[in-house]
């Protein structure tokens, strides 16, 4: 009785069993999760996504844009001519300072040449708006309307009128993504302007930055403003990037909780200046060879006593 | 209108590119920049679960698959997120939609209710094994506010199969 072994053919096709799709579709999901965020070597495929669902991002804001523009459109003249007069005494009030750059600029590099100082970087960029902002509630993010066709790189710095932003993280052909410096996983070297400080700022994931290991008993007041330190090699120095808000001095901790508000306007739209890539660091000068220890003596300290 | 879950009521097929039609304007709805309200309900989930439902031979776990990958690169959230969500769902959905037919809206949203907490804790519960922080309960408003709308979307999403079949030109409706 061959015929008993053979099941009967299913009346009806209708695929795998849902247990096992289920099965499959969820391994899928955990493989793409853990390769996404342990090894980030998922870049390509986003990037393949984003072709699919920027356009229908940019579709779904369209209307939202549209309003905001058009009411920016039928604004009053009394309003239009007032922010002309403001801007125009802003700009007169500047001049001085202004005008006197170029010549500053220009002795200050003579001066570092005689000096044999390293020549300052020169700040340049393009300006970029801001598409809008993830829905993500884990991360700190927006989206700029410039990707790589506008040859955006990740790393580049991102600033506003009044300070830093963040930093592009993410490049896709038509947007790029910003990390804000409000981020979690955001950390900028910063210099305390009026004691020349040095340390780091960490987001804090709620709109504001926290000044890490400085010492309890250092010298910062509340109000202090906080630069780029330029030694990322990533942020140029000397952008302002945060005001001390809030000193907190306990002497069961070593180091204070200093939190700080961010200058710029990070956390609201609109149009934003994206900074050129600095040039690399120089390498690492190699170690010179150790010439006591090839003759058998203990290396020397490199200070004595 | 009469309830679909009364048998007195036999309604017409679906037309797929309906099917097609209401996912792509829940995505729509989901991209919209809602940043600031954590309450807001995910469209594509609550919309995802009304088709398990209903047709499940139609709508497989792959359409789940395919549209959480589209929100995890839109939302900027980490890739398998939300499909590893949406696909749990859908699989509930089905597994449930021969019980939650036979029920009137009402209870039909309290079954729903659990399949979206789940699809909000796996959500956050993923995204804290890999090192975020709770971003707060705020975030389960968001299905409740979902299982409020299964009846009213529901109504909305089955109005195309209300129409009677032979058009009467004396009745109104």
């Amino acid at each position: 009785m061959a015929a008993l072994d053979h099941a009967p053919p299913p009346f009806f096709k209708r695929g795998p069993a849902p247990l096992a799709l289920l099965s499959f579709y969820v391994a899928c999901s955990i493989a793409l999760f853990v390769l996404d965020l342990r090894f980030h070597a998922l870049d390509a495929a986003r990037q393949g996504i984003s072709l699919v669902t920027d356009p229908l991002q940019r579709l779904a804001q369209a209307p939202m844009r549209m309003l905001t523009e058009g009411s920016e459109y039928f604004v009053a003249l009394e309003t239009l001519e007032a922010e002309n007069r403001a801007l125009q005494a802003a700009r007169l009030e500047a001049a001085p300072a202004l005008l006197r750059l170029a010549q500053l600029e220009a002795e200050n590099e003579r001066l570092r040449q005689l000096l044999n100082l390293q020549t300052r970087e020169k700040a340049a960029g393009q300006a970029a708006r801001i598409l809008y902002t993830a829905r993500d509630p884990f991360s700190r993010r927006v989206y700029l309307d410039k990707g790589q066709q506008q040859n955006l790189v990740p790393g580049q710095p991102v600033i506003d009128e009044k300070g830093i932003i963040g930093q592009i993280t993410r490049v896709f052909p038509f947007s790029a993504e910003v990390t804000l410096i409000t981020d979690k996983q955001q950390a900028v070297p910063v210099q305390i302007l009026r004691t020349g400080q040095r340390s780091v700022v960490f987001g804090l994931g709620n709109g504001q930055v926290e000044l890490k290991y400085i010492p309890a008993n250092a010298d910062v007041q509340v109000g202090d403003t906080l630069v780029t330190s330029g030694l990322d090699g990533i942020y140029l120095p000397g952008f302002p990037v945060a005001q001390v808000a809030h000193v907190e001095r306990d002497s069961a901790y070593a180091f204070a909780r200093i939190v700080a508000t961010p200058t710029a306007a990070v956390e609201s739209h609109g149009v934003v200046m994206v900074l050129d890539p600095r040039p690399p660091h120089p390498p690492h000068p190699e170690p010179l060879p150790d010439k006591p220890r090839a003759k058998g003596r203990p290396a020397a300290a490199p200070q004595g006593n | 209108m009469q309830g679909t879950h009364k048998s007195s009521r036999i309604l017409q097929p679906v037309r797929p590119w309906f099917i097609v039609f209401s996912l792509f304007l829940a995505l729509l709805l989901n991209m919209l920049p809602t940043r600031q309200w954590p309450f807001m309900p995910d469209w594509v989930l609550l919309t995802l679960c009304f088709w398990h439902v209903r047709e499940w031979r139609k709508v497989g776990m792959g359409w789940a698959f395919t549209l959480g990958l589209a929100m995890d690169v839109a939302d900027g959230a980490a890739l398998g997120q939300h499909a590893l969500a949406y696909v749990l769902v859908a699989y509930g959905a089905t597994a449930l939609s021969r019980r939650m037919l036979w029920f009137p809206l009402s209870p039909q949203a309290l079954h729903v209710l659990p399949l979206m907490l789940l699809a909000q804790a796996v959500q956050l519960l993923l995204r804290i094994m890999a090192g975020g922080d709770f971003p707060g309960w705020s975030q389960f408003i968001s299905p409740l506010i979902s299982t409020l709308l299964w009846g009213p979307v529901s109504l909305l999403l089955l109005l195309p199969q209300y129409q009677p079949v032979e058009r009467d030109e004396n009745r109104p409706l």
